[in-house]
C-alpha cells in the first residue's frame, strides 16, 4: 500500500498532534514553507543594485547590535576613558550611520517600485514603522552619550516632547530611563519589526514590475508574465 | 456580491498578489547576507578608523560656575524668584496651565498634568544650600529666608533679580544697595558651592544614594546661557539646524532633516507654539508615510515618475524587446 502524499498543514493525514501547538506548527509551515522562506531562486526581475540595500540594512543593524552589546558589557561610561572603548563607540556610530543610510535608500527604492502592491501593504507598514522606531533608537543613543551633545540634545528635545504631552512619561533628561529605552526597549521593537518585515517579504515574494509599456488593460497575471518573459 | 466578497475576489484576481510563475534566476540569499555582513563590517571599521567619533566633554555645574559666574548667579536669581525658564515652564514641571504650547485650541502639554514637579527656588537654591549650611553666615541667611513669609521671600528675590539684571554683565559685585534680605549671601554661597562641585552632587542626589535621573541639573544648566553659548559655537542651535547636527564635523542625525527644517521657516520659526506645531506636522507626515499604500494620489506617484523603469530596466528591455 502506498502512503498518500502529505502536504504541509494536513494534520489528520500526517498524524500530527492537535491542539494549539499543532495548529501553530501547521500554520507556520503553511505560511512559510521552507522553500519559500529561504529560496535559492528569485524572479528574473530581481536584478538591480537596489535590492542589495535591504540586506545591507539588516547587516548594518547586526553590526550596530554587536557593537552596542560590547558597549553594554563594559558599561555606559567605559568609552570615555578607554581608547579601545572609544573605537568601539566609533564602530557603533558609523554602523548606525550606515544602517540609516541603507534603510533610507531601501525605502526610496521600495517607494518607487510601489512595493505595497499585491497584498504587500503590511510589508510596507512594518518597514515604515521600523524606520520611525530606528529614529527613536538612534535619538536615545545621542541622549545617553554622557557628553556635551547629550546635554544639549536632551535639553532641546524636551520642549518638543513636552509640547505634545509625551514628555510627561518619556523624560529625555532622565539618563537611566533613556538608557533602558536605547539598549532594551527600542532595539527589541526594531528587531521584532525587522523580523516581521522580512517574514512578510518571504511570504508574499518580491513585488513584480509594473506592466510593460505596450500592455493595455489590467496588469499581467503571473502566467502572462511567464509568456512575455 | 458583498463588499467583503468583492475584496476577496479582487485579491484573488490581483496578479501582483499571486506567486511569480515566470522565469527565475539563481539567487543565494544566504550568500548575499554573508557578503553584505562582511562588507558592512569592513566599511564600518574603515569609517571608524578614519573618522573616529565625537566626544566633547560634558559641562558640569562647577565648570559653568567657574567659567561664567555672573551667568550662574543671574540664573540662580531667576530660579529663586520664579522667573526662570524651568519655573515658568508649565507641565510637566509646574502647574501654570497658561504656559503650555497650543495647537489651535488644544494644549496636549497639559493633558497628563505635572508628572515631574519642579520647585525651582527650593530644588535649585534653598535645599542645596540647606545641605551645605556649615558657615554661620549661610545658616543665618537661611534662617532669615525660612522665617520670612512667602510674600517677603518673593520681594527679596525679585528685587535682587531686577537689580542684578540692571548691572552690566550681571556682575553681583556691582549691584546697587537695596532690600534684598538674605539673598546676596545665599547667591554668594550657592556660587561657592557650585564652584566647589558640591552643587552637581546636591542637585543629582536629592536625598537618594543611587540616582540616574539628571532632570534637575540639566534644567538648571539649560536655564542659563552658558550651555547655549557652547552649543551655538558647535552649530547646534535650533536656528542652526541643530537637532540634526553633531559636535565637530560629524554627520549627526541627518535623518532628522525634515523635523529640523520646519524650525527654520515661518510660521514655525517665529511661533511661540513652534514645538507643538512642528510635532503635529511631523506626526501627520509620519502617519501619511506609514499609510502610503492606502492614500490615493500618493500611492500613484511611483507609476507617474518612471524610476521603476530604471530599477527594472533589464526586465523591460527583455519583455518589450521581445514584444517589438
Amino acid at each position: 500500500m502506498t502512503a498518500a502524499p502529505v502536504s504541509p498543514g494536513d494534520a489528520s493525514a500526517a498524524g500530527e498532534s492537535g491542539g494549539w501547538t499543532g495548529w501553530v506548527r501547521r500554520r507556520a509551515l503553511r505560511s512559510f514553507p521552507p522553500d519559500q522562506l529561504l529560496p535559492d531562486k528569485q524572479p528574473i526581475y530581481v536584478a538591480s543594485w537596489i535590492y542589495v540595500f535591504g540586506v545591507a540594512t539588516i547587516a548594518a543593524f547586526i553590526v550596530a547590535l554587536t557593537t552596542g552589546t560590547i558597549l553594554a558589557v563594559r558599561g555606559p561610561a567605559w568609552w570615555h576613558g578607554s581608547s579601545v572603548g572609544h573605537f568601539v563607540n566609533s564602530l557603533h556610530l558609523w554602523s548606525v550611520e550606515l544602517f540609516m543610510a541603507f534603510m533610507v535608500i531601501h525605502l526610496w527604492g521600495k517607494f518607487f517600485m510601489a512595493a505595497w502592491r499585491g497584498k504587500r501593504a503590511l510589508t510596507w507598514i512594518t518597514g515604515a514603522v521600523s524606520f520611525l522606531a530606528s529614529i527613536g533608537t538612534a535619538f536615545t543613543g545621542y541622549l545617553t552619550q554622557q557628553n556635551l551633545a547629550s546635554q544639549w540634545v536632551s535639553t532641546q528635545a524636551k520642549d518638543g516632547l513636552n509640547s505634545v504631552g509625551i514628555g510627561a512619561y518619556f523624560n529625555v533628561l532622565d539618563f537611566g530611563q533613556m538608557l533602558m529605552w536605547h539598549i532594551v526597549l527600542l532595539p527589541l521593537g526594531v528587531g521584532v519589526l525587522v523580523v516581521a518585515h522580512v517574514l512578510l517579504v518571504r511570504r508574499h515574494g518580491v513585488v513584480p514590475p509594473f506592466p510593460p509599456k505596450d500592455m493595455h488593460g489590467p496588469e499581467p497575471t503571473a502566467a502572462e508574465g511567464a509568456v512575455q518573459a | 456580491m458583498t463588499a467583503a466578497t468583492t475584496r476577496a475576489h479582487r485579491r484573488e484576481t490581483d496578479p501582483t498578489a499571486q506567486p511569480w510563475a515566470g522565469p527565475k534566476r539563481p539567487y543565494d540569499l544566504v550568500k548575499e547576507f554573508v557578503v553584505a555582513l562582511v562588507v558592512v563590517s569592513i566599511l564600518t571599521v574603515i569609517l571608524a578608523a578614519l573618522f573616529s567619533s565625537p566626544d566633547d566633554k560634558q559641562l558640569t555645574l562647577a565648570q559653568w560656575a567657574k567659567a561664567a559666574p555672573n551667568d550662574f548667579v543671574a540664573t540662580a536669581a531667576t530660579e529663586l524668584d520664579g522667573t526662570s525658564g524651568s519655573a515658568t515652564y508649565g507641565a510637566p514641571y509646574t502647574h501654570d496651565k497658561s504656559a503650555a504650547q497650543k495647537i489651535g485650541p488644544l494644549a496636549p502639554q497639559n493633558w497628563l498634568g505635572v508628572t515631574i514637579p519642579i520647585d525651582s527656588a527650593q530644588d535649585f537654591v534653598v535645599r542645596p544650600l540647606q545641605g551645605a549650611a556649615v558657615s554661620p553666615d549661610l545658616q543665618a541667611a537661611l534662617k532669615q529666608w525660612t522665617s520670612g513669609s512667602a510674600d517677603q521671600q518673593q520681594k527679596w528675590a525679585a528685587a535682587y533679580d531686577t537689580a542684578l539684571a540692571a548691572v552690566p554683565d550681571t556682575d553681583p559685585a556691582k549691584i546697587a544697595t537695596g532690600d534684598y534680605g538674605p539673598v546676596p549671601v545665599m547667591m554668594t554661597q550657592l556660587l561657592a558651592l557650585a564652584q566647589s562641585g558640591g552643587l552637581d552632587g546636591a542637585l543629582l542626589a536629592q536625598g537618594r544614594f543611587y540616582q540616574t535621573d539628571y532632570t534637575k541639573p540639566l534644567l538648571f544648566l539649560a536655564d542659563g546661557t552658558y550651555l547655549e553659548d557652547l552649543a551655538r559655537a558647535q552649530h547646534l542651535g535650533g536656528d542652526q539646524w541643530g537637532m540634526m547636527n553633531e559636535t565637530g564635523n560629524y554627520p549627526g542625525q541627518a535623518w532628522l532633516w525634515l523635523y529640523t527644517f520646519w524650525y527654520q521657516v515661518k510660521p514655525f520659526s517665529t511661533s511661540g507654539n513652534a514645538d507643538a506645531l512642528v510635532w503635529s506636522v511631523m506626526a501627520l507626515l509620519s502617519l501619511v508615510f506609514v499609510l502610503v499604500p492606502f492614500i490615493p494620489g500618493i500611492r500613484s506617484i511611483p507609476k507617474l515618475i518612471p524610476i521603476y523603469r530604471l530599477i527594472w530596466r533589464n526586465y523591460y528591455r527583455d519583455v518589450e524587446g521581445r514584444g517589438a
